[in-house]
């Protein structure tokens, strides 16, 4: 008889969940002040232009879901890369991503014996939990926001990476990130590490030997609406074929309101693909919910 | 009957002297312990950030012109609605003179002691934020020296969020 009640009971406790999750939801659209869920990386975290942050993505805070949508594009000087992604917050505390980071040999391609136009293309899915500190509102203390997270990365050019000098066409990076609002500074800082075996992030495949490389970013808020910094991203330089460099970049993110973030940069990704000094404009749209 | 007036005149006697302290235009409240530890933070250095707010005067506004947002936004305006506030917004610019390192003490209530039912969420704790960074706008606070003072004022979230 108690077995039974407590049976009901439970049955009840689970039927009544997602209905208060949903009101949740509908009570709780967004909530994050301005910015402070990143921009969307090529690789489709939420994060700086060329490396993921530990801030979660979409505007929800820990009452509610949230959501990005970016559109990311980079003209350099012999090739363009373009990323096209979405990813969802939970509670301020997971993110899930999806990205298409697309990389056009333009005319290049001839030169490189594949054609004119031919792209390299990638999906990347990530996923990143948040485990400890808070970047905004810790000021009282150095702990920063920590998140660790992994990107599976999967090359569309199955056979040729592998031609070019890549053991896999995909691969897993693993990373963990801290980040900080140093407000009373305007300062926002992060720092990044990612254990690897991706050949120009996975666009050229993965190679045998993993390595830890760190990326470094530093913003200054000018104001709610608007941060300027930069990004250094190391990277490792295994393919036989081509010497890889380390990603610079300078950026200006400017929020226009709660939902649509507009970034613009300078992008120095080094010699890629036989090419050097590949640099030039970057630019991002990014919605936020 | 004569234990149980004892009773009720040892209860209602303190509450009548805070009765008797009780600004003009405000609510009685339970009595508490005055103190500056009640502020939540210490004051920042110098006098530059008190200047950067307008002085005493700057800061009124401050206060006010947030109180007055607060009032307006459908997202946290029922917190403040069923608030005492002329208290509200004597005991806010009492705070903020003395985080600024101006010349005031703050009489209002711990962080805890005062949000502990109302059952914020960080969103409408955010609200706020955005709405005093407004009205720090329409001060024409510089946006580093708004900063140092939000600096101060996030780590509250600790006691002000509840749920």
């Amino acid at each position: 008889m108690s077995s039974r009640f407590l049976a009901a009971a439970a049955t009840c406790t689970f039927a009544v969940a997602p209905v208060s999750a949903a009101q949740g939801l509908a009570a709780e659209p967004g909530g994050k002040l301005l910015l402070t869920r990143g921009i969307s990386s090529l690789e489709g975290a939420g994060g700086g232009a060329l490396t993921p942050w530990a801030l979660i993505t979409g505007n929800e805070t820990d009452r509610g879901i949230g959501a990005s949508g970016h559109y990311s594009y980079v003209t350099l000087e012999d090739f363009d890369i373009e990323s096209l992604g979405g990813a969802v917050g939970f509670y301020d505390r997971f993110e899930v991503s999806y990205s298409r980071m697309t990389f056009d040999t333009r005319e290049a391609g001839d030169a490189l014996g594949l054609g004119e136009g031919f792209e390299f293309a990638q999906d990347i899915w990530g996923a990143k939990l948040r485990l400890a500190g808070d970047a905004v509102y810790g000021q009282d203390t150095w702990m920063p926001q920590v998140a660790v997270g992994a990107q599976f990365k999967r090359s569309k050019r199955d056979g040729l990476v592998q031609a070019l000098g890549a053991d896999q066409h995909e691969g897993v990076d693993v990373y963990a990130s801290a980040t900080k609002l140093f407000l009373a500074e305007s300062l926002l800082a992060n720092a990044t590490l990612r254990y690897t075996k991706a050949h120009q992030t996975g666009l050229l495949g993965f190679g045998e030997e993993a390595s830890v490389q760190p990326e470094v970013s530093l913003g200054y808020m000018l104001s709610r609406r608007l941060i300027v910094g930069g990004e250094y991203r190391f990277k490792p330089d295994e393919l036989a074929f081509a010497t890889e460099d380390n990603f610079f970049d300078v950026f200006g993110a400017y929020a226009v309101n709660s939902n649509l973030t507009l970034t613009a940069g300078y992008a120095d990704l080094g010699s890629v693909a036989l090419f050097d000094k590949q640099r030039g404009l970057y630019l991002s749209a990014q919605i936020g919910f | 009957m004569t234990k149980s007036a004892a009773l009720f005149a040892a209860l209602i006697l303190p509450a009548a002297v805070c009765l008797a302290e009780t600004p003009a235009g405000e609510l009685p409240v339970d009595p508490y312990e005055i103190s500056n530890d009640n502020a939540g933070a210490d004051p920042l250095e110098g006098t530059a950030l008190f200047e950067a707010f307008n002085g005493e005067a700057g800061i009124s506004r401050v206060v006010d012109d947030m109180v007055d947002r607060n009032l307006a936004d459908p997202r946290i305006k029922d917190i403040f609605a069923a608030s005492d506030l002329a208290r509200l917004r004597r005991t806010l610019k009492e705070q903020f003179c003395f985080i600024l390192n101006g010349p005031c003490d703050y009489t209002g209530m711990d962080m805890k002691s005062s949000h502990a039912d109302q059952g914020i969420t960080n969103r409408e704790f955010n609200a706020l934020v955005e709405n005093l960074q407004l009205a720090m706008n329409a001060e024409g606070v510089p946006f580093r020296a708004q900063n140092k003072l939000l600096a101060k004022l996030a780590p509250m979230q600790r006691d002000v969020v509840t749920r």
